[in-house]
């Protein structure tokens, strides 16, 4: 569904991604792990369209998204790490426009519209500005935004932030059904809880590289960890296992 | 914590303001890297030839008061008095909305109100930033009219020093009643509500303002013919502003020191006053700030009234496809739901009433024959004046519609969307408004004016095409010089991008109105031989050449702009 053939990305002189290979299957729940800066949301906006690559090709259902972006993207749902939308834009109004915006309207829209807001706890505030909504109520509007025009992919930039405990439960289950039904999910985070015995598959980003790919057993087995936690896993593929003299800083 | 029952070392307030500084710092050693190339040299060019233009007609009104016998003086103290007292009404207005951001909106403030930080410098610090950030342009107007003065009076190396003492509490005393009015309706209304009640104000008071100074008639001050008696002129003279008016402290002041008057009445006056509003504004802010602080951290309660005009709205547009359709849409929403930007409608009404009575007050209709000649020129010239106006509109209507997406084009971007989809509905959405501005603004002006039949087709022919065409050179250069980061749109056409539109706009203007004037000379030759007027191959070709420049200034900016979106990384 999403294949990325050596992408490089330079900002400038720095580089963000360095000959990322990449491929994810159809009906997949693949997770995208890495430290801060690693190279996780450049990967994301450039598979989302957003970011075009230095080198490399990106393409999603067999059509490359800088040669075809409307086919391309027609297939895809994007859920960036900060929920900007509209504020004068009412959260009913918000997703009445990202499904325009796929060309999609009519009562089947509207349908969907109103089982997303009720999904996620929304409708009571349906009719009010964005601009009053909380970061939370933000965030699971541009998720609902996400799926509101069907699409046969999904990817999220860290997909957990902002959202209540059982905002983030919904999702998981949201996800996964999805994933069942032939949906295909991408997503990059830095929280290894969401990642484990959740993910079908990992990537593990480090320097704009990919450190590891596979099941978490493959994972372990590649880095002769067999009884590692995800944690120490993680720490051990990308080098970060070091201790800091915290003493020093606290004093 | 041991440490925290302690009482902390306080910052100076240069500290406080210090991350401020540095950024604007930072930004300007920055440009010669990330902006285009011969940014700094335009500006510069641009910046001596508006100086050198402000300084040499303020220089041209003052010796020409000033060598009026008798009243010279009183003149240019008068002028001095009105031009004062508009900066101080700018000031006021600029600190109201200014005062809103730095001490309730700005991105600092939870780092700032969480700190241990005394009231006083904080009120102090933010009153610093307030002033500065709303008085900057108005001391840059300041320099070429108070040099001017003191040119023309000789005010001796010593006048710096004393305009600055001049001007320093008249920016102070402002920003006091700014700040403290913004704190008293933020106490009653939430911070959100709060600023679109200031931007209507600030509007209304904008637009009351320039009325007020047009229809005073300040040209009748040149015009002493006009009033019954010399008595009647002198009495309008005499009669100050208002003794309690900081703006005519500060302007006796500096014509006290022009005309080497010693009275300290005036400085006393100013500096005392500012003083006193610095200490009453910090009582102010010490006895509400923290109460206004917590309610602007309130999210407004707006449920969405007037769905009736959505669906009229999405009837009108039916035959629209989805996409464009519901752009256009969401364009009106959030047009007409953010009062700082249809607040705006009120100042280009006011534009449009000032603009017809200055043509109404023309002296041409006073009982005698009028020659054609004379009504084809103005007709003719005005046919740019108009185009000015539109330039002007559309710099602040069409010209930020791209950068106002700013932090949703990760949702425009990552969707199927057509740029070209983008660019037709935000350029129809802001050319309609603009061909009515373009259209009432001709047609008026040319039945006051009586034009003939030939004028006034070539004025709407000429103003229509100038105006599609400035709609896109507008939204393409909007496009290629995007201001993504400004959360006001009011300040995206004041860029170095809306420079260059501006700019750009004028010389298709100098063209059209060039180019023009080859048929439109041949026509009044015609008319003054009293003989029937056919085009010949010179005048068809100068209409045609107009016609290819409109396009051409269409075209090309839209064009670019299609690359630089399907190029763009958000």
């Amino acid at each position: 569904m999403i294949r990325l053939n050596a992408v490089v990305k330079y900002y400038g002189q720095f580089p963000a991604v360095k000959g990322l290979d990449l491929h994810i299957r159809r009906g997949e729940l693949f997770g995208l792990l890495g430290p801060n800066g690693a190279g996780k949301t450049t990967t994301m906006r450039m598979i989302a369209g957003i970011v075009a690559p230095t080198r490399g090709t990106i393409e999603i259902g067999g059509v490359d998204i800088f040669k075809d972006p409307m086919i391309a993207k027609a297939k895809m749902g994007f859920i960036p790490d900060r929920p900007f939308v509209y504020d004068k834009l009412t959260g009913a109004e918000f997703l009445r426009f990202s499904a325009a915006l796929y060309g999609q309207e009519g009562s089947g829209v509207e349908t969907l519209i109103d089982q997303l807001l009720d999904l996620f706890e929304l409708t009571r505030w349906k009719d009010e500005l964005t601009e009053s909504y909380s970061h939370g109520m933000r965030q699971k509007l541009i998720i609902s935004g996400a799926f509101v025009h069907r699409p046969e992919l999904v990817v999220v930039d860290e997909p957990m932030v902002g959202l209540d405990p059982k905002s983030a439960r919904l999702l998981k289950t949201l996800f996964r059904r999805y994933v069942e039904r032939g949906g295909t999910v991408l997503m990059s985070t830095h929280t290894l809880e969401i990642v484990e015995g959740f993910c079908d598959r990992v990537g593990i980003i480090r320097q704009g590289e990919l450190a590891a790919c596979g099941t978490l057993d493959e994972l372990r087995h590649d880095a002769a960890a067999h009884d590692a936690g995800l944690e120490e896993l993680f720490l051990r593929l990308t080098g970060e296992h070091i201790e800091p003299d915290l003493d020093a800083i606290l004093g | 914590m041991p440490s925290s029952a302690k009482r902390s070392r306080q910052p100076g307030i240069l500290t406080l303001v210090g991350p401020k500084l540095r950024s604007a710092l930072t930004r300007i050693k920055a440009r010669p890297e990330t902006a285009p190339r011969g940014r700094g040299v335009l500006l510069s060019v641009a910046g001596v030839l508006c100086f050198a233009a402000a300084f040499m007609i303020a220089f041209r009104l003052v010796t020409y008061f000033k060598n009026v016998p008798e009243i010279g003086a009183l003149l240019a103290g008068k002028l001095l008095g009105v031009a004062f007292l508009a900066f101080t009404s700018i000031l006021l207005l600029s600190n109201l909305v200014a005062s809103l951001s730095t001490f309730f909106l700005a991105k600092d403030l939870d780092l700032l109100v969480a700190a241990p930080l005394d009231w006083g410098r904080f009120y102090v610090a933010k009153l610093g930033e307030t002033v500065v950030h709303s008085s900057w342009m108005v001391a840059l107007l300041a320099v070429p009219l108070l040099s001017a003065y003191a040119i023309a009076w000789d005010g001796g190396w010593l006048f710096p020093i004393i305009a600055v003492t001049a001007l320093v509490p008249l920016f102070i005393i402002p920003g006091v009643i700014g700040s403290a009015v913004t704190l008293l309706l933020v106490n009653i209304f939430p911070a959100r509500r709060a600023r679109d009640l200031l931007g209507l104000v600030t509007i209304l008071a904008a637009g009351a303002l320039v009325l007020f100074l047009r229809l005073a008639q300040p040209e009748q001050l040149a015009r002493p013919e006009g009033f019954a008696s010399l008595v009647d002129f002198i009495a309008v003279l005499r009669t100050p502003s208002h003794p309690l008016l900081p703006s005519e402290w500060a302007s006796s002041m500096l014509m006290n020191w022009l005309t080497r008057v010693g009275d300290p009445l005036p400085i006393v006056l100013l500096w005392t006053t500012a003083a006193a509003f610095v200490v009453m504004g910090a009582a102010l802010h010490r006895r509400l700030y923290v109460a206004g602080f917590a309610r602007a951290q309130e999210g407004a309660d707006e449920f969405v009234r007037g769905h009736q005009w959505s669906v009229i709205a999405r009837r009108v547009l039916g035959r629209i496809p989805v996409t464009p359709r519901e752009f256009i849409l969401k364009d009106l929403k959030i047009f007409f739901r953010d009062s700082t930007q249809w607040s705006q409608l009120i100042l280009l009404g006011v534009l449009i009433a000032v603009y017809l009575f200055n043509i109404r007050a023309l002296p041409l209709f006073t009982g005698e024959q009028v020659p054609v000649f004379l009504i084809t020129l103005i007709a003719f010239l005005n046919q740019g004046l108009a185009g000015f106006v539109i330039a002007a509109v559309a710099a602040r209507f069409v010209f930020p519609a791209i950068s106002l997406e700013g932090r949703q084009l990760w949702l425009l971007r990552s969707s199927p969307l057509d740029p070209l989809t983008m660019l037709r509905s935000k350029y129809w959405v802001g050319m309609l408004p603009l061909l009515v501005l373009a259209m009432v603004l001709t047609v008026t002006t040319n039945t006051i004016l009586r034009a003939s039949d030939f004028m006034m087709a070539v004025s709407v022919a000429t103003v229509l095409a100038y105006t599609l065409a400035v709609g896109g050179l507008a939204l393409g250069t909007g496009t290629l010089f995007p201001q993504y980061d400004t959360e006001n749109a009011a300040q995206i056409p004041t860029s170095f991008g809306g420079l260059i539109f501006m700019l750009l706009s004028i010389a298709l203007l100098s063209a059209v109105i060039v180019l023009e004037a080859f048929p439109v000379t041949s026509y009044l030759r015609a008319r003054q031989a009293q003989q029937p007027w056919a085009p010949g191959v010179l005048d068809i070709a100068a209409f045609l050449a107009a016609g290819a420049c409109c396009i051409a200034a269409f075209w090309i900016p839209l064009r670019l702009a299609v690359r630089r979106l399907n190029a763009l990384e958000a």
